[in-house]
């Protein structure tokens, strides 16, 4: 089989297999910004309304929430700025279950890349994530002006919102890097995690707000707020709409509880690193 | 990539072995594994490559060929960094650019613009080259009309056309080619040719998997063939044509058939044929324009006066090819008694075109004609060459061509 003569040891650059984030920066960033701009396109200019439509779906569920619950169901009431409340909500939460739902099967729906090129396979879910936020960072713009029309006033605290974003897209990002890795060898992560975001919208404070749980449950309300996208929903709802709500920390207990969902973020975050970077070797022969 | 890559190949491959576990029953679901926890699901092991070696330096055109599972795409995929190996090692030195298929990213919805765009980064420039290069691009392509036409507008032969000028523009050192000839009319495969040509003349090294034979010899230096995962042999496009035409045709059979049908009363057997090449060694395959010799052994269970042997070569759908018998030697040849032996042989220059050939050899008695034995394709060769006439024979000739007291002339012959 040595019909060439080749010395041994100097044989230059190994040639890695597939792996989840590849050595080259610069590539990632390129790979996972066109995706998400071509994915983002082709939602924006695929129908006649185009964002419109990305718009008006949660729009259209905040309509009839409102509707519901200022008129027929009493979680409206004494809230202040309910309805920008409502719609901040579901604008982070649709983020949410938009980014999470679309990475499960993100990487058997890109199947012909991930055969075909070598690049990181952390592009894929990265990309997913990536489309979804720029959905949400246009829906906020929406949020803004709907605030400010209906009386909120900019104040200081506004600038705690890149952190609240930053904190969702470590979470957001954990948990597509878990879902689409699982998703390669066991199909029914889908229904479940269908299952599970239809039960995380209702365990968030949504379309209620945190002290509604504190008078009727007093004792769920430290649990509640171990979620997350509670602490992330409650600490929006305190520093962009009304300072006299109850803060995050405020509602869990005092600061260092927060120490447990932050900890969920981190954990979800590093075992979905940890689980996509054990899988992305194989991923292609997967398939 | 660095400039120190003096002596270093631009591609190692050591000892790369790689194998597929594919689930026996597909058990997909958590519900399954949940009802059955302890059910071992098995797992068919499929080596696809076994502890392959070679070496591809700088500026070589390299093939790798073999047959459908033979592993070489595989080859191709773990080079390009899309399969981990199991064993084993490669090293890449340059940088590499792989194409599996044209248009990897191409999506419908978009116009050819974006869509460059996308393959370009895909393929590894930078989302600044790739827009500084789709001039060039479009141009090759010869579609500057349709840049703002969506892709699934596009004829197929455009889309193709606008693939590959894409591919060509990635400014890598290594290339990794998996048969993206195969698609494409004559005249777009004549374009990939000259566009081979320049990256030839340029020295980047190119490595080319693929069961096209011509093409093979058309442009590697020199190729490997695999065979179920192993190495089969590396050397000259040549040798490696005829090798696979082998492997291809060959190996199954080269004896008798089963169930054969036999004509004759039998009074004589025909208990063996076969065919050598020029040192007189057995065969199961010959190379195209060589010498050759067909043999038959008959054994004689009765006395014969002056029996007839003959053969018959057809090709594998039955079409007579070539038929010879002793008439050319004379009507006398001799008397047998019973337990005479005698070896009947037609040498010839191999001239049949790449394909199996059969032959069928009979013995018949002077006179009434009637068959002592007839044995239909009892035996076969596979003549082995890289060129593809069309024909069934492939006779050495001369073609000249006169125009104008220009002459152009050339002996078309496959040694």
């Amino acid at each position: 089989m040595s019909a060439d003569p080749v010395e041994l040891g100097a044989f230059g650059r190994p040639m890695r297999g597939p792996s989840a984030l590849g050595g080259d920066w610069r590539r990632f960033l390129h790979l996972a910004w066109t995706l998400a701009v071509t994915d983002f396109k082709l939602r924006f200019f695929g129908s006649v309304l185009g964002y419109l439509w990305q718009l008006l779906r949660p729009l259209m569920l905040f309509g009839v929430l409102l509707l519901v619950f200022t008129e027929f169901l009493p979680l409206a009431k004494d809230v202040r700025h309910y309805d920008v409340t409502l719609l901040e909500g579901i604008v982070i939460f649709t983020f949410f279950a938009d980014a999470t739902l679309g990475s499960v099967s993100s990487l058997v729906d890109r199947e012909n890349l991930v055969r075909k090129i070598h690049f990181p396979r952390m592009v894929v879910p990265v990309a997913v994530v990536l489309t979804a936020y720029f959905n949400f960072m246009l829906n906020l713009l929406v949020v803004i002006v709907f605030a400010l029309s209906t009386g909120v006033e900019p104040r200081l605290s506004w600038l705690e919102v890149p952190l609240l974003l930053g904190m969702l897209g470590v979470f957001v990002l954990g948990v597509a890097m878990l879902l689409s890795s699982l998703y390669v060898r066991f199909r029914d992560v889908r229904p479940i995690w269908e299952v599970v975001a239809q039960a995380l919208f209702y365990a968030s404070p949504v379309i209620y707000v945190i002290e509604r749980i504190h008078q009727s449950h007093p004792s769920w309300e430290k649990f509640v707020m171990c979620n997350p996208l509670a602490v992330i929903l409650t600490q929006a709802r305190h520093a962009v709409i009304d300072p006299h709500a109850p803060s995050a920390a405020y509602a869990i207990g005092g600061a260092a509880r927060l120490a447990i969902p932050i900890g969920i973020v981190v954990v979800s975050f590093v075992l979905g690193f940890w689980l996509f970077n054990r899988e992305a070797p194989r991923i292609a022969e997967q398939l | 990539m660095s400039g120190s890559t003096d002596g270093v190949p631009a591609v190692v491959v050591d000892g790369v072995s790689k194998t597929f576990s594919i689930p026996r029953e597909q058990v997909h679901t958590l519900k399954e594994r949940a009802l059955h926890p302890f059910r071992r699901s098995g797992h068919d092991r499929l080596e696809a490559l076994r502890n392959v070696s070679f070496a591809v330096p700088h500026g070589e055109f390299f093939g790798i060929v073999g047959r459908n599972g033979s592993g070489k795409s595989t080859l191709l995929k773990c080079m390009a960094g899309i399969y981990g190996v199991d064993a084993g090692a490669i090293y890449v030195n340059g940088r590499v650019s792989t194409f599996i298929e044209l248009g990897v990213g191409f999506n419908p919805d978009l116009a050819a613009r974006d869509n460059v765009a996308l393959n370009a980064i895909m393929l590894g420039l930078s989302p600044r080259d790739a827009r500084e290069r789709f001039e060039r691009v479009i141009e090759f392509a010869e579609l500057q009309e349709f840049v703002d036409l969506k892709l699934k507008n596009y004829s197929s032969g455009m889309h193709v056309r606008l693939a590959f000028s894409v591919m060509i523009q990635v400014d890598a050192d290594i290339l990794l080619i998996d048969e993206v000839l195969a698609v494409g009319d004559a005249a777009f495969q004549q374009k990939c040719f000259d566009v081979f040509h320049r990256m030839k003349e340029e020295k980047r090294t190119i490595l080319f998997v693929t069961h096209d034979m011509g093409s093979v010899r058309r442009f590697c230096d020199r190729a490997v063939l695999l065979e179920r995962g192993e190495l089969q042999m590396i050397g000259k496009p040549v040798e490696i044509a005829d090798n696979y035409m082998e492997i291809n045709f060959g190996r199954e059979t080269g004896g008798q058939a089963d169930g054969e049908k036999r004509y004759g009363d039998r009074s004589a057997e025909i208990v063996d044929a076969w065919f050598e090449d020029e040192r007189g060694e057995r065969q199961t395959a010959l190379p195209q324009g060589r010498a050759c010799t067909f043999r038959s052994r008959v054994v004689f269970k009765e006395r014969a006066e002056h029996p007839a042997f003959a053969v018959l070569f057809e090709s594998e759908a039955g079409h007579p090819l070539f038929a010879t018998s002793t008439d050319w030697v004379g009507n006398e040849t001799g008397l047998y008694e019973p337990g005479d032996e005698a070896v009947f042989s037609v040498s010839f220059e191999n001239d049949f075109a790449p394909a199996r050939m059969f032959a069928s050899p009979w013995v018949v008695r002077r006179g009434s004609k009637d068959l002592i034995d007839r044995r239909p394709r009892m035996v076969s060769i596979v003549v082995t060459g890289s060129h593809m006439s069309g024909g069934l024979v492939d006779l050495p000739h001369d073609v000249s061509l006169e125009r104008a007291g220009e002459t152009l002339t050339a002996r078309a012959s496959s040694v």
